[in-house]
């Protein structure tokens, strides 16, 4: 097939024909309504949440039983089309970016809850159920499920799984592997498959977490056991003002090494305090070069507690400015800034493209002045916010994708902040994952032979390399190209970086 | 509220010393290291021969798993904290260094590893932070803080091919890649020889008491769920001969309210510190009554792990048990055929383990239904194509 499709019309014409074949096998096992086919139909699949990459799928499944799920993977294996497993579409690196020749296989309508057990504080959905609709269902037994991404509205629990989602919650209650027990679903061969289990620990290697955050290229899942948390009786916010990002660096430094474990802690620069100010009137302190939110959950006693010492931390750390929530109202006013951050930046620029790198806290302000430098070498504005208790940096690059030179810019921009975070000591993708958007950046992470690795795990679970196929890794040739139109500082961005 | 005098430890936050050393083992290190360029050369040689290794880092957990045969490889020499950060939460040591000795550092700066992993062997016998990882085995409080697993952030291995591999990082959120720093927990060191771990640690809770309550299992499994459901800090349950005990841990206001709590509603008894610390130690280390008297009452009995969902109703089960994890883990000393455990134990939703056994037999895990052992195979190849590393120890086929 790969001659062919050197030639272009012939190429359109095989593609026609294999679309018709692949059709056909998939016929008998969905009913016409659920299998997309038509251009206009599997346009609106081109994408997911990360818009500057498209392709429009061949064709569109949408199975409503696992079972069909099972058999769409049989089909797909026997004619060797490769599969792409799609939830709600938020995905912020284009992990669900369609293959050309591939079934786009869209899970959104498996989304039944089977079973909450408030006793035994678990919930057992398919995987098409919204983040936020298990929290609903759990709610009554006064459980909730605690990893929340900011799409949780949106994004479905199997997405989660395929992307390890964490949240502003995520220092305290852990990511989605901490939270899921079990998952069941296929392989690429279509067999059924189970992972973990609710009795802690399954037989044999754990192959949970290479599940978990594997972008849908391992398996799919079409059932998830999630843990419930029970819902804390209070939560307070402090917003702390700082007159230098460093100071409130250190602050959250100073909060971890006095024992404390906020329920959220997070950090905004001042561009984008004014961003989000002007936005939803949260409240912010305008003055402050950077503000900190910084949140304790529990009963009574503990939050009162908590937060009188995280009080004391902030100010032995030099807060120019502390405001402790007084009811729930000014609690949700406080997130509501920071919540809103993505929203916010797209008022105040056409585009934002944003970054998602996680660097040793304790690099913070030096990350934050490297930044600041960019902002000049590539000519574009940059705000951030940063998961302050875990590292997790999302720094907006502000730009204008019809102006061609901006997006370049920008792409050299973002692979500058993740080049640099990996030299620090982070790691290229902390919360999106790699999909399409890191492929390059993966090239300075791994060496050859992690990589090399990485795809003899890929074929051990799907030998013939049609779940997901071209996304997460880099092959090594991939790698070669951009180290050689790719030079940083002066040298091959990959010959003697110190990883980690 | 009864002001009854509570035993509860605080626990001192002494801000020392801090580590800052070169940061972790990769690629290039080994050269520039004759300790791991000799594990190197041994791993590249017993490849080229086709020949077995058995890793081996203090030995503690030696009668733990299937047999395996072979020349040893002593990890015990790769030693050293490369770097600890409290305020990061995050300490990467070498496989070799003594975990007595990275709970004292911890310690030192308030801290310690939340999964409370256990210390076995004979007095004296240290066990190392490689072994501990590779077994993937924790203590009283993998039920409310977590197992090994859900601390490790990154690992540097060697694989099958003498090739130095480092996954995962230092940071708490990480996406980049396949999670493989993770696969080794637990696996038995039938993938690859962890060079170097990064854990996640935890601030030990400021306060910690124990309470226990009489009642029969049913009723035991019960009470404890419905106490976790309240958001009571709950981090240890224990169920022997008709006592339940409860470990909290949390904020001073936190556990002295729940105590109290307990104390008035349901009338439990609150155990002395050093008692309940001694009790939760010697389960963690198998130290225990209920261990010592199990091997001595039943000289011939294998020591079973059942692992079930937490919730399911007591098990029929042919010997003297004790539940931990909530329920989650039972354990059982037992002369009855491996079958019927396993079949007990599959029909609750879990499986049966042997943990010690007078003598060790092909049967250590339960089997796997054909698309994980295909997939455990293909694993095992991608690490360790010659197949030198551990053969047996998890499965006789791998």
């Amino acid at each position: 097939m790969n001659s062919e499709l050197q030639d272009e019309p012939r190429a359109a014409a095989a593609l026609v024909a294999r679309q018709a074949e692949v059709l056909e096998a998939l016929s008998a096992i969905l009913p016409a309504q659920a299998l997309l086919h038509r251009r206009e139909e599997t346009t609106a699949y081109e994408c997911d949440g990360l818009t500057a990459y498209r392709q429009v799928p061949m064709l569109v499944a949408l199975p409503e039983s696992e079972a069909q799920v099972g058999a769409i993977l049989q089909a797909c294996h026997a004619l060797g089309v490769p599969v792409v497993a799609r939830g709600a579409g938020t995905g912020l690196s284009g992990g669900a970016l369609p293959h050309r020749a591939g079934v786009t296989l869209s899970l959104a309508r498996l989304q039944r809850i089977l079973r909450i057990d408030p006793l035994a504080r678990t919930a057992l959905v398919q995987c098409g159920v919204r983040n936020l609709a298990i929290s609903e269902a759990a709610a009554p037994f006064g459980l909730y499920y605690a990893p929340d991404p900011s799409s949780q509205i949106a994004c479905t629990i199997g997405g989660n799984v395929a992307e390890n989602s964490g949240g502003v919650h995520c220092l305290k209650y852990g990511l989605t592997l901490h939270n899921v027990l079990h998952v069941k679903g296929f392989t690429a061969l279509g067999e059924a498959v189970e992972f973990g289990s609710e009795a802690l620990e399954a037989p044999g290697l754990d192959l949970l977490p290479l599940i978990v955050g594997s972008e849908g290229m391992l398996a799919v899942v079409t059932q998830v056991s999630v843990r419930l948390t029970p819902k804390p009786q209070l939560a307070r916010c402090i917003m702390a003002s700082f007159d230098s990002i460093e100071a409130a660096g250190a602050a959250t430094a100073n909060i971890i090494a006095a024992g404390i474990i906020p329920a959220g802690l997070e950090l905004m620069d001042r561009p984008m305090t004014a961003a989000v100010e002007s936005f939803v009137q949260a409240g912010y302190d305008l003055q402050a070069a950077a503000l900190l939110l910084c949140e304790s959950d529990g009963t009574a006693e503990e939050v009162a507690e908590e937060i009188e010492r995280m009080c004391g931390v902030l100010e032995r750390s030099g807060a120019t400015k502390i405001e402790v929530s007084r009811d729930e109202a000014q609690r949700l006013r406080f997130w509501s800034g920071r919540k809103n951050a993505f929203p916010a930046s797209g008022r105040i620029s056409p585009d934002y493209m944003c970054m998602d790198s996680t660097i040793p806290r304790r690099r913070l302000a030096e990350m934050l002045r490297a930044i600041e430098q960019m902002e000049r070498t590539y000519g574009l504005r940059c705000v951030n916010v940063f998961h302050a208790g875990d590292g997790n940096l999302h720094p907006l690059i502000l730009f204008d994708a019809n102006d061609p030179d901006q997006l370049h810019r920008c792409e050299r921009f973002g692979a500058d902040i993740l080049e640099t975070s990996v030299r620090l000591g982070g790691t290229v993708t902390g919360e999106h994952g790699v999909g399409v958007e890191k492929l390059n950046s993966m090239c300075v992470q791994f060496s050859p032979a992690e990589r090399e690795q990485m795809f003899a795990i890929k074929r051990a679970f799907d030998p013939e390399g049609l779940l997901n196929p071209g996304k997460a890794i880099p092959t090594l040739q991939r790698c070669a190209e951009y180290g050689k139109m790719h030079v940083h500082h002066g040298m091959l961005p990959f010959a003697h970086l110190p990883r980690f | 509220m009864a002001c009854c005098p509570l035993p509860i430890c605080p626990v001192s936050s002494a801000l020392r010393r801090a580590f800052d050393r070169p940061a972790m083992i990769q690629e290039d290190t080994a050269a520039a290291d004759p300790v791991l360029q000799r594990l190197v050369d041994q791993v590249r040689a017993a490849q080229s021969d086709g020949r077995a290794l058995v890793i081996r880092g203090g030995g503690t957990k030696d009668f733990y798993g299937g047999a395996a045969a072979g020349e040893p490889l002593q990890t015990g020499a790769l030693q050293g904290i490369s770097s600890y950060e409290p305020s990061e939460m995050v300490i990467t040591a070498r496989a070799g260094t003594p975990l007595p000795e990275i709970e004292h550092v911890l310690a030192q700066r308030g801290q310690h590893l939340a999964f409370e992993p256990p210390h076995f062997g004979a007095a004296g016998a240290e066990g190392t932070v490689g072994g501990m990882v590779a077994a993937g085995l924790a203590g009283p409080a993998r039920a409310g803080a977590g197992g090994v697993r859900d601390f490790v952030l990154g690992a540097s291995v060697l694989n099958g091919r003498g090739e130095l591999l480092r996954f995962g990082g230092q940071v708490m959120k990480n996406v980049a890649g396949y999670d493989v720093s993770r696969l080794f927990v637990g696996s038995m060191g039938v993938l690859g020889v962890i060079c170097e771990v990064s854990l996640k640690v935890l601030p030990i809770a400021p306060a910690r008491s124990t309470v226990e309550l009489s009642g029969k299992q049913a009723q035991a499994l019960r009470q404890v769920h419905e106490w976790t459901r309240r958001a009571l800090p709950i981090s240890a349950s224990a169920w022997h001969e008709n006592t339940l005990r409860v470990r909290l841990d949390g904020a001073l206001a936190a556990v002295r309210a729940g105590t109290a709590r307990l104390v008035e509603e349901f009338g439990v008894g609150i155990i002395e510190q050093d008692a309940a610390r001694a009790y939760w130690n010697g389960l963690r280390d198998q130290q225990d009554a209920f261990f010592a008297s199990g091997r001595a009452a039943e000289p011939g009995a294998t020591l079973w792990r059942l692992c079930v969902p937490a919730t399911h109703p007591p098990l029929d089960l042919p010997g003297s048990t004790l539940l931990e994890w909530h329920g989650a883990q039972r354990w059982l000393f037992s002369s009855a055929p491996p079958a019927q455990l396993r079949e007990i134990a599959a029909r609750a939703g879990g499986h049966a383990s042997v943990f010690r056994a007078p003598q060790r037999g092909a049967d250590f895990l339960a089997p796997l239904p054909a698309p994980l052992e295909r997939i455990h195979r293909a694993l095992k190849q991608s690490f360790d194509p010659a197949g030198i590393f551990n053969r047996g120890r998890l499965y006789p086929w791998l």
